[in-house]
């Protein structure tokens, strides 16, 4: 198994920390990981970008040019990352701010309107948690067991009181997700 | 009990491992994109655990000038920065080769000139390789292509300025520094004790014993002929780590119609080329530097003619390929792939090089 | 009495320091330098720390400072004994370390080094030669040379409005929370030695004691550089360079 994925949005939707759970959660699932930010200035609202590999085997580039998966979070990253998909592969995008949906025929794509039910929620940090659960009802690559033990490796200590309400929004996230 | 496999960026591995080393002190300022170093230091506060100093300079030029002073007195000391700083480190560096003082110093390389960007380059490599400060001096100089590589490297690193009382750096660049992969630390081991320092280290200073000569730390020799002695024992030095001291990875080499070589980051962008290239048939091999100097010259010449031309992929303009180039002198076609000033390229990008310049 | 009876051990009056070597000195006649390497050689010797004890010697006139006295020395970079002797001091916090520094070197491309150092509370002392001129590279002008001085740098005279003023460094430094001793010493008489000697050996003791960083400025000459007999030199101490850098204690704690 391999999976390249970009995950791609506004600095301060939890692109980096959503890619960080999922890499952890790879580790614990003993698989070959690796977690490549975009870095720039601390600035909330700048675009944020981050490629995760999850694979059975040795990763060689933690660069890539084409994916398998792509989390859009907004409209100028969909721009820049829908044409970046590879053929039969994934797009799922947050209709919060998407005013043109991708149009590629080639590849499935599912939306999730994280965003809303966040706020529907009253707490919009978990809307990266809600969306990492709708990745995973489509493509469950690693198992939820894992993702809880990968939040608690991740989290600092004084943070693993936010762990059940992760679980509630990534259950949330997989109810959530259909296909567009 | 085998260590834990755990995940983290390239610069918190540099400072775990340093922890782990025995590292009696750190000197850093702060810049992008190396700042985790000196953080996580900090946060993991050794100086309660294992003794090791962590201090937070007024500049680089300081930090520098912090790590010849503990060097000085037979420490395992080191700094880290990014481009930018590590230029202002530069007379340091000199002046550390030119008293054969043993320390690691860290760049995390950025897109420059100048101030440039904070994105990964390799635009460092002349400064490394090549001399950076004045003075003929050589830089042990580790270029690490993963996480597991950035805390290794740290005790090869300070093993080799040690054996060879020359200042080691490891390049790495901001995609090896803020990538996240697993990782095995290395072992626990200890600091050495005063008593250990002055017999393992009889030059450095840690007071005059009576009996013993006055040790001085210093590059300064005013008479030339000294001072072209001075020369000739630091080259006859280089000699030795050039012998000995060679490090590189083949990948696919062997039946290769093509080699890339390639170091860093770019290596393991090359990686993927390479399996791009076997799903259309073509044989490419990747020969990837670990030391950038002592360069692997005979290795790379023993390619010359067995492939039908050589790639060197680079984050810069076309400066590692100097080195290609001469160690082939001529005898193969040696291309150039270079993206700039903090541009990182995608396998495939590196593929198309090779099919236009190459094939 | 003849020389036989002058050499006996019972009217020995003085003696060259133990920790001075023989190593004939590179410094010009009358020049201050001389002096302070023996007072620094005494108190090393008379507080039993000779091996403990780690110099660090500038760029300047003293960057040799490390062939005269006896003990172990590094040889810093223009400016920047201060972070030197930091590490020294962090990494051996049971040593005597000190630096020894010019008015070039630690108030000019030293001056971030000086400052910061001082201001960590760095438990080092530092010994800072103050003779208003680049001595080593033939009389330029220092940032401290005085108003009006004529130096090869300023040879009309300095002119504060193109040079800006004497700084007056030793102030700065006792303005710090961490500094815990800055005094300002000379050597130019039998009483202003024994004072600078005291003034040595406090530093050093504050060191040991890990009190904070301590600066004993020693306004000197620099008969050479000042194109001046060594005797006029003092007297054109006494008379301009005290005036501007007035001695005595400027923090004590």
């Amino acid at each position: 198994m391999k999976e390249e994925i970009i995950i791609a949005g506004f600095g301060g939707q939890g692109v980096l920390s959503m890619g960080k759970i999922l890499a952890y959660s790879g580790l614990m699932e003993n698989k070959e990981v690796s977690w490549m930010p975009s870095y720039g200035p601390e600035q909330r609202g700048g675009t944020a970008n981050v490629t995760v590999i999850l694979s059975d085997e040795r990763i060689s580039s933690p660069v890539l040019n084409a994916f398998d998966i792509a989390i859009i979070l907004n409209q100028p990253s969909l721009e820049k990352f829908e044409s970046k998909v590879k053929p039969g592969g994934i797009l799922i995008y947050d209709g919060y701010g998407i005013h043109h949906a991708p149009t590629r025929t080639d590849i499935d794509i599912y939306r999730i309107d994280a965003m809303d039910a966040a706020t529907e929620m009253n707490n919009t940090k978990a809307f990266n948690m809600i969306v990492l659960g709708g990745l995973l009802k489509i493509k469950p690559m690693v198992s939820l067991e894992n993702v809880l033990k990968g939040l608690k490796k991740s989290l600092p200590e004084r943070h693993h009181k936010l762990i059940p309400m992760n679980e509630q929004a990534i259950l949330k996230g997989m109810e959530l997700i259909k296909k567009a | 009990m085998a260590e834990e496999v755990k995940l983290m960026k390239g610069n918190e591995a540099i400072a775990h491992a340093a922890i782990r080393y025995g590292a009696d002190g750190y000197f850093g300022y702060p810049i992008t994109p190396q700042s985790e170093i000196m953080e996580t230091l900090m946060e993991e506060k050794p100086w309660e655990t294992t003794g090791m100093v962590v201090l937070q300079a007024e500049s680089e030029v300081a930090a520098i000038n912090m790590v010849y002073g503990g060097a000085g007195c037979g420490k395992a000391v080191m700094t880290s920065s990014s481009s930018p700083g590590v230029s202002l480190k530069q007379e340091g560096i000199s002046y550390m080769a030119g008293a054969e003082l043993p320390c690691l110093i860290v760049n995390v390389m950025r897109g420059g000139p100048g101030l440039g960007t904070i994105q990964p380059s390799q635009a460092d490599y002349f400064q490394t390789v090549k001399g950076g400060g004045h003075g003929d001096y050589r830089l042990i100089t580790l270029a690490p292509a993963s996480v597991q590589e950035m805390a290794d490297f740290v005790k090869l690193g300070f093993d080799l300025a040690f054996k060879y009382r020359n200042p080691a750096i490891i390049l790495a660049d901001g995609v090896i520094g803020q990538m996240m992969e697993k990782v095995v630390l290395p072992p626990f081991q200890p600091r050495l004790t005063e008593v250990e320092i002055r017999q393992a280290r009889p030059w450095a200073t840690q007071g005059k014993p009576a009996g013993r000569k006055r040790n001085v730390i210093t590059s300064l020799e005013l008479d030339p002929a000294r001072m072209e002695e001075n020369n000739l024992r630091f080259q006859a030095k280089y000699r030795e780590i050039e012998k000995h001291e060679v490090r590189y990875e083949e990948l696919d080499c062997t039946d290769a119609d093509y080699l890339m070589v390639a170091f860093g980051s770019m290596a393991r962008i090359c990686q993927k080329t390479q399996e791009m290239a076997a799903a259309e048939g073509i044989k490419i091999g990747l020969l990837r530097p670990i030391t950038l100097w002592p360069f692997p010259t005979e290795a790379i010449a023993g390619y010359a003619d067995k492939v039908k031309g050589i790639l060197v992929p680079e984050l810069n303009a076309g400066q590692m390929i100097e080195d290609v180039r001469l160690a082939v002198n001529g005898r193969v076609k040696v291309e150039h792939f270079g993206r700039l000033g903090g541009i990182v390229p995608t396998p495939d990008e590196v593929l198309n090089a090779i099919k236009e310049k190459l094939m | 009495m003849d020389t036989k009876d002058i050499i006996k051990p019972e009217n020995l009056v003085y003696s060259k320091p133990r920790l001075l070597n023989d190593n004939p000195m590179h410094y010009c006649p009358g020049c201050s330098h001389g002096v302070v390497h023996k007072l620094i050689a005494e108190v090393i010797d008379e507080m039993g720390m000779e091996e403990q004890t780690i110099g660090v010697a500038p760029v300047g006139c003293a960057v040799f400072a490390y062939n005269y006295i006896d003990i172990d020395w590094q040889e810093a970079a223009h400016g920047r004994a201060p972070a030197i002797a930091t590490a020294i001091k962090r990494l051996n916090p049971d040593k005597l370390v000190f630096t020894y520094q010019g008015d070039g070197d630690l108030a000019a491309i030293g001056t971030a080094e000086t400052i910061h150092a001082c201001n960590r509370g760095e438990n080092i002392a530092i010994i800072f030669i103050n003779n208003g001129i680049y001595g080593m590279t033939g009389g330029q002008m220092a940032p401290t040379t005085l108003e009006g001085m004529v130096t090869s740098t300023c040879p009309y005279g300095r002119n504060v409005d193109l040079y800006g003023y004497p700084l007056k460094i030793s102030d700065l430094v006792a303005k710090l929370d961490g500094s815990c001793y800055v005094t300002r010493q000379s050597v130019h008489t039998a009483a202003a030695v024994k004072k600078a000697k005291k003034a040595i050996r406090q530093a050093f003791e504050n060191s040991m004691a890990k009190k904070g960083a301590s600066l004993v400025e020693i306004v000197s000459t620099c008969a050479s550089g000042w194109k001046m007999l060594p005797e006029n030199a003092n007297k054109w101490m006494e008379e301009h360079m005290f005036a501007k850098y007035p001695l005595g204690d400027l923090k004590n704690e």
